[in-house]
């Protein structure tokens, strides 16, 4: 005992270094592990957690029990189903025309340009969003629409297409730059061996550049089904600017989550909800690891 | 490469300006509804070629409200305070992991990684981060959620890993330099690339969140850049009027070209510093950075 202790010894500093860290993981990520029993409690403030009572499944068989749960399942799946899709084919797409251009510093323009909305919050997003969809004052009913104004904010038809578009906008050079990177690293030979050949420009894009992105695609695209159980809240709450008219359309498990959160009596639903969301996210993270560390080790998380 | 003729090369420059005016147009407007006269704004609505321009919004912000001065201070004392603590808490740990022969190494790696898989949702933080009393102080912008992520401490460790050679620490250890003093004279400063670009963007996580702010944050004095945004898309004046302007001043606002010109402000500080920083955004993506 007293050897196994002097051996540590010389680590003491290190441990020191690791504890901010650890408090830090247990109080943020770790607690809040043992706090999914919220779900089967009816959470009383001046109780705290720990005393207020048991009610079993009440919570899950409310939440079952109303159309919404399968409306937010349903767009939180469909979405991140068009965000991937989109996200890939147009980040592909770009990927291709950038590492095409000859001159340098168009090249680097485009690329910027592609990655600066990445940088901004959705807040501000929503007023930008806002300005184009104004009822009265928006760019669009001023100029599109202008014989026959639309209420965006109330009128579900369009949302689906608003959505995938301000998403598209700010995330699609995350990928894209991905996609640069797995071109550049791509032989420049196989592209003249290929024109040798006689291939022309669709035989380079089908037969060297998509075989060589695919690694980067596969991860990516098993990455982000990972995460499907989850979105970005901000999207789905500033954007349509929480209407409830809307709700059928945009609302998702994250915004459910939230708005039953800050409802009188809505926090068991809400915990419910989050915890169906954690244990279905938690089986998809692992799932998709295990088949990323298969065709691409150096990606899995672990 | 693929598109090596004159013609293609055209029509591939053609598409791309297109994407990129697409990327940037939608800022641009921000801009101008931020200068375009409020009564042309309320008459013929959010247009890239107003007919009359003013600064009215820019110059209302600066002579009447305190509330905007101390939101930005609030969201610039945040972003500094909370990527320095978020940058030290995440390389104390990441170095200590890439120490060989560090005892009880893989269950701590373990323990860090376990964070990526589950969580315990919104409402078992929202309850235990309430209980320690962060309510309405600006603990509240920096400690939930944003603070550090097993992501961040991974990447670091692994360039401490890929960077500092094995007999560094032997030679140091010999001059009786301790773990600590070699991690701050010889670990960061190897570091620097990595610890710049997820810096970067934890910085920008925390000048961006409004989520913290929304959930924790009641009280109009505290409230950031992004937060107050967000409220003020509810209600302009009622936000503003926290500042106990008269009604009379509060009258006078140009209340749609006033947030414009908020969400320029809150913009301005990522748009001057993203031509110098961008490299350090694209080196983070492709190692893997998220945001926040």
């Amino acid at each position: 005992m007293w050897t196994k202790i002097k051996r540590l010894r010389p680590y003491i500093p290190l441990y020191l270094m690791m504890l901010p860290c650890a408090v830090y993981l247990i109080v943020n990520n770790y607690i809040p592990m043992g706090g999914i029993i919220s779900a089967f409690k009816t959470f009383r403030a001046s109780d705290g957690l720990l005393r207020s009572p048991w009610v079993g499944f009440k919570n899950f068989e409310y939440v079952f029990s109303s159309n919404d749960f399968d409306i937010i399942v349903r767009n939180t799946l469909l979405y991140n189903a068009a965000f991937i899709i989109v996200n890939n084919v147009v980040g592909i797409m770009l990927a291709i025309l950038i590492s095409s251009v000859i001159s340098n510093r168009l090249r680097k323009l485009y690329q910027s340009s592609i990655l600066l909305p990445f940088t901004m919050s959705m807040v501000v997003i929503s007023y930008i969003v806002f300005a184009f969809l104004s009822q009265e004052n928006g760019l669009l009913n001023n100029t599109i629409f202008k014989n026959n104004p639309v209420e965006w904010y109330t009128v579900k038809t369009w949302w689906p297409f608003i959505l995938v578009i301000v998403q598209c906008w700010k995330y699609v050079g995350y990928g894209t730059l991905i996609y640069i990177a797995g071109i550049a690293a791509i032989d420049r030979s196989l592209y003249e061996a290929c024109a040798i050949d006689g291939g022309g420009t669709w035989h380079k894009i089908r037969y060297v550049t998509l075989p060589a992105l695919v690694p980067s695609i596969v991860t990516l695209f098993i990455l982000q089904v990972g995460r499907i159980s989850y979105s970005d809240f901000g999207l789905f709450y500033l954007v349509p600017k929480n209407s409830g008219l809307l709700f059928n359309v945009t609302a998702t498990i994250d915004t459910y989550v939230y708005n039953a959160l800050v409802q009188p009596g809505g926090i068991g639903r809400s915990a419910a909800v989050g915890l169906i969301q954690a244990v279905v996210g938690f089986i998809l993270v692992l799932l998709s690891n295990a088949l990323v560390r298969k065709i691409s080790s150096r990606n899995a998380i672990f | 490469m693929m598109f090596d003729s004159k013609l293609q090369q055209t029509i591939c420059n053609a598409i791309l300006m297109l994407v990129a005016f697409a990327m940037i147009a939608p800022l641009v407007l921000l801009f101008i509804s931020s200068i375009t006269d409020e009564n042309v704004l309320i008459a013929r609505g959010y247009s890239f070629f107003p007919e009359k321009l003013s600064l009215e919004a820019y110059r209302y912000i600066l002579n009447n409200s305190t509330t905007i001065a101390v939101a930005y201070g609030i969201s610039i004392l945040v972003t500094i305070a909370g990527t320095l603590l978020a940058m030290l808490v995440t390389t104390m740990m990441s170095f200590s992991l890439s120490i060989r022969g560090l005892p009880g190494k893989n269950v701590i790696s373990f323990f860090v990684l376990f964070t990526m898989l589950f969580n315990g949702g919104l409402v078992p933080s929202y309850i235990l981060w309430t209980s320690l009393g962060i309510v309405n102080t600006l603990w509240a912008y920096i400690l939930p959620f944003l603070l550090t992520n097993a992501f961040n401490i991974i990447i670091i460790r692994s360039y401490f890993q890929a960077n500092i050679p094995e007999d560094v620490y032997d030679s140091a250890k010999i001059d009786g330099a301790g773990y600590f003093r070699v991690f701050l004279q010889i670990g960061l400063p190897l570091a620097k690339p990595i610890i710049v670009t997820i810096g970067l963007f934890v910085c920008l996580g925390y000048w961006n969140d409004w989520q913290n702010g929304l959930y924790f944050i009641t009280d109009a004095n505290l409230f950031s850049i992004q937060v107050l945004l967000n409220r003020m898309n509810q209600n302009v004046q009622a936000v503003l009027a926290y500042t106990g302007l008269s009604s009379d001043t509060l009258a006078k606002m140009p209340q749609v070209s006033i947030r414009m010109a908020i969400a320029y402000v809150a913009i301005l500080p990522i748009l001057i510093a993203y031509p110098f920083l961008e490299k350090y955004f694209a080196s983070g993506i492709l190692s893997g950075a998220v945001k926040g």
